[in-house]
């Protein structure tokens, strides 16, 4: 499967573990429960970690363990629901978080410029077709009124 | 007045590009009806009963004659030739067909104008004092802090897709004529004991099915604080405000439900991140002043000795003066009232011809610019008032000088069934048949102050919670009825009107109005209003004489 990051069309090179998965080798994203619970285990894991979040969890929980994450993806339920939105803005202007930010879910391209606004690069949507359109839409604007992250 | 700097006008120019893509893709069917929805009500486009309907903001209020030329042009070109004044400054144009609105908007673009978050769940247009500027009771003119507010709120990334609509206003006079207390969040230019200037922030008021008062957040906030402490209610708004039911999701309900002081403890923490990064500079604030700066006043406006002798000489004149116009800081000018509620019009419509005559007359006679007010009438701002009496005849011709406002017939009324498609009943027809019953001028000015709201169902675009005498229509058994408020204000002594009884039948309902102010004429005391007298006496007296008959 191919996403966005930073721009560019790439290959996606992580895999998602939910909550009764079993581990698996190279980089993996789980619920923010999982994490949570398997601290130590998944800190031994060889390959980078990532964690999923979604509309009603809270990035302050998060605070003190993203230098050991390398992606946080944010799972839309629904593209009217612009909590994630303030969630990108927190984990980037308020901790600081420098991984990957990736939206997921039910986004929608027309919302990917103000996603990269508030410091999501990179865009996983449900279609490949979505791929250039989205490349497109970051460039809806040139110009804005007020700071965000971007 | 402001002037589009190049990069106001990139952007409204990209937004234009970036609508018209989108509304190619739903034609074409690549896009959903649902996300197309979501798209097409930030830039003010609902479908309602007959056809989409487009709502271009009004920024605060403030047009100049060319752009209300446009809007004329726009109504005749796109529309059934006339366009429509809402409750928050904006414009609506009722019949555009869907594929030309991409072209309309960019029209207005050409004018500095646009429909950016006229609808939808997001920051909406920031709206103010009608008389902003020329008032003779203001600390202070708002239009320069409402301008940085729409800014700040146009394209905001983070609050776009908020729970639910969200509305600022702002007022920079004792008296709150922005209805301040009745909106998401609420700004007034205030003095702290010091004589600085900054803000009192009210939150958590609004409208519509669950009328309530908002409260003081911050009694005194710095001017240069001002968008930090906006980011801080906005973030906590958008994590925290309900999103499981529509009916409960505007701000108010997160604060009734939080409390007050817990919200107010949550934004504070949120603030405190933010307030030393994001400072508002005292040369952005002056900049901005700037272009709201006083236009080229005559100093010997007040030596004219004609308006007082055609006063003197002309009874009609006289009373349009007294009702149509307002006191001005300067002496010598008045403000003059463009009465858009004459009994043969839709409470708020104007024709494409008379937005012209109106864009000539403040072209000749007020600095070219034309202010909406919140009750659904246009102002000429700086009159001399050596020219009013032209003007007066002028406006007359164009049926815009019946002198009502403030008074019974200058009511606010929503499109109701004959245009919405959430309506439980009609209200033009209402608003029409009132003012039939009402046609003794003298009789309507003897009543005096009176602010009739009229709503065709409880979503309360009219604000009927808050007019004095407020109209509700309620749909009972697929027949139309009214439920009756009295005592709602929405100035400085805020107050949700008290339901008289039960709801009255179509055919009741005027002569309920009727009624209620032979009462009001029978029992007031000398010089009291009637809000006043209902304030005094309580609903009872009303009640006895309305249901009287039943
Ligand atoms: C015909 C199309 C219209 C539709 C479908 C419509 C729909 C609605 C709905 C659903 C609400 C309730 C929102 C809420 O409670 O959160 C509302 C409120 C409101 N509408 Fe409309 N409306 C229409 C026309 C108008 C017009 C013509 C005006 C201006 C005169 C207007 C001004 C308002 C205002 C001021 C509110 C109250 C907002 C508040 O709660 O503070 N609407 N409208
Ligand atoms: S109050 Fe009701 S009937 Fe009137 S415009 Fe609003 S939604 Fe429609």
């Amino acid at each position: 499967m191919q996403l966005i990051k930073d721009q560019q069309i790439i290959d996606n090179t992580w895999q998602f573990i939910a909550d009764t998965d079993e581990l698996k080798s190279g980089d993996i994203s789980m619920p923010l429960a999982r994490w949570q619970g398997e601290k130590p285990q998944l800190l031994a894991h060889d390959g980078k970690l990532g964690v999923r979040i979604s509309s009603a969890d809270s990035v302050d929980e998060l605070a003190d363990d993203l230098e050991k994450l390398q992606l946080i993806e944010l799972d839309f339920p629904d593209f009217a629901d612009g909590r994630l939105f303030s969630q990108a803005w927190l984990l980037r202007g308020r901790y600081d978080y420098h991984g990957e930010i990736r939206a997921i879910g039910h986004f929608i391209p027309d919302q990917v410029f103000y996603l990269a606004r508030v410091g999501v690069n990179a865009f996983s949507p449900e279609t490949s077709e979505e791929l250039p359109e989205i490349i497109n839409k970051l460039k809806d604007f040139t110009v804005n009124y007020q700071s965000s992250i971007n | 007045m402001y002037q589009y700097t190049d990069t106001d006008q990139t952007l409204v120019d990209e937004r234009v590009a970036q609508f018209r893509r989108q509304t190619e893709q739903f034609l074409k069917g690549e896009l959903s009806e649902d996300h197309y929805r979501a798209l097409r009500l930030r830039n003010g486009v609902y479908i309602q009963t007959h056809a989409p309907l487009l709502r271009v903001a009004g920024p605060y209020g403030l047009l100049n004659s060319k752009q209300v030329r446009k809007l004329a042009h726009i109504a005749r070109f796109y529309d059934k030739k006339y366009c429509h004044f809402t409750t928050r400054q904006n414009i609506q144009f009722n019949w555009p067909k869907l594929e030309t609105i991409p072209d309309i908007l960019a029209e207005l673009a050409s004018v500095q104008m646009h429909s950016i978050q006229t609808s939808g769940n997001c920051m909406r247009n920031t709206t103010t004092d009608h008389l902003a500027g020329v008032c003779v009771d203001e600390i202070e003119d708002p239009r320069p802090y409402c301008e940085i507010i729409r800014q700040w709120t146009t394209l905001h990334p983070e609050f776009d897709y908020l729970p639910r609509k969200f509305k600022i206003a702002v007022s920079g006079a004792l008296h709150d004529r922005a209805a301040t207390q009745f909106h998401d969040i609420g700004l007034h230019l205030v003095k702290n004991a010091e004589g600085e200037v900054g803000f009192k922030v009210i939150v958590g008021g609004g409208l519509g099915r669950t009328p309530i008062i908002g409260q003081v957040i911050k009694p005194y906030l710095e001017k240069k604080h001002l968008l930090s402490y906006l980011e801080a209610i906005l973030r906590i708004y958008n994590l925290y405000g309900r999103r499981d039911n529509k009916y409960k999701a505007r701000i108010k309900i997160l604060v009734k439900e939080s409390s007050l002081a817990k919200f107010s403890a949550l934004v504070d923490k949120e603030w405190s991140h933010l307030k030393d990064n994001n400072e508002l500079s005292s040369e952005r604030i002056a900049a901005m002043c700037a272009q709201f700066s006083a236009p080229a006043y005559d100093d010997g406006a007040v030596d004219d000795q004609s308006f007082a002798q055609q006063q003197a000489a002309d009874q009609a004149f006289a009373t349009w003066v007294k009702h149509n116009t307002a006191n001005h800081k300067v002496s010598g000018y008045r403000a003059a009232f463009v009465s858009l509620k004459a009994p043969d019009s839709p409470p708020g419509d104007m024709t494409d011809d008379q937005l012209d005559a109106v864009a000539d007359l403040a072209d000749t006679y007020s600095f070219g610019e034309i202010r909406v007010t919140h009750r659904q009438n246009l102002i000429l701002a700086d009159i001399k008032q050596a020219d009013l009496y032209s003007l007066w005849q002028k406006l007359a011709e164009l049926k815009l000088a019946t002198p009502n406002i403030g008074t019974a017939t200058d009511m606010i009324c929503c499109p109701g069934l004959d245009f919405c498609s959430l309506a439980n009943a009609g209200s033009i027809g209402i608003a029409k048949e009132i003012n039939e019953a009402l046609d003794d001028m003298d009789y309507i000015h003897d009543i005096g102050d009176l602010k009739i709201n009229m709503s065709g169902c409880m979503n309360g675009c009219a604000h009927q919670s808050v007019g004095h005498i407020g109209i509700l229509g309620v749909d009972k058994k697929g027949t139309e009825w009214y439920q009756l408020t009295l005592g709602g204000s929405s100035e400085n002594n805020a107050a949700i009107g008290e339901r008289l009884g039960p709801a009255v039948a179509k055919d009741q309902i005027t002569q309920a109005i009727v009624t209620i102010l032979d009462v009001y004429i029978k029992q007031r005391l000398e010089e009291e209003s009637f809000l006043d007298m209902v304030n005094r006496v309580g609903i009872t007296p009303f009640k006895e004489q309305v249901y009287a008959t039943h």
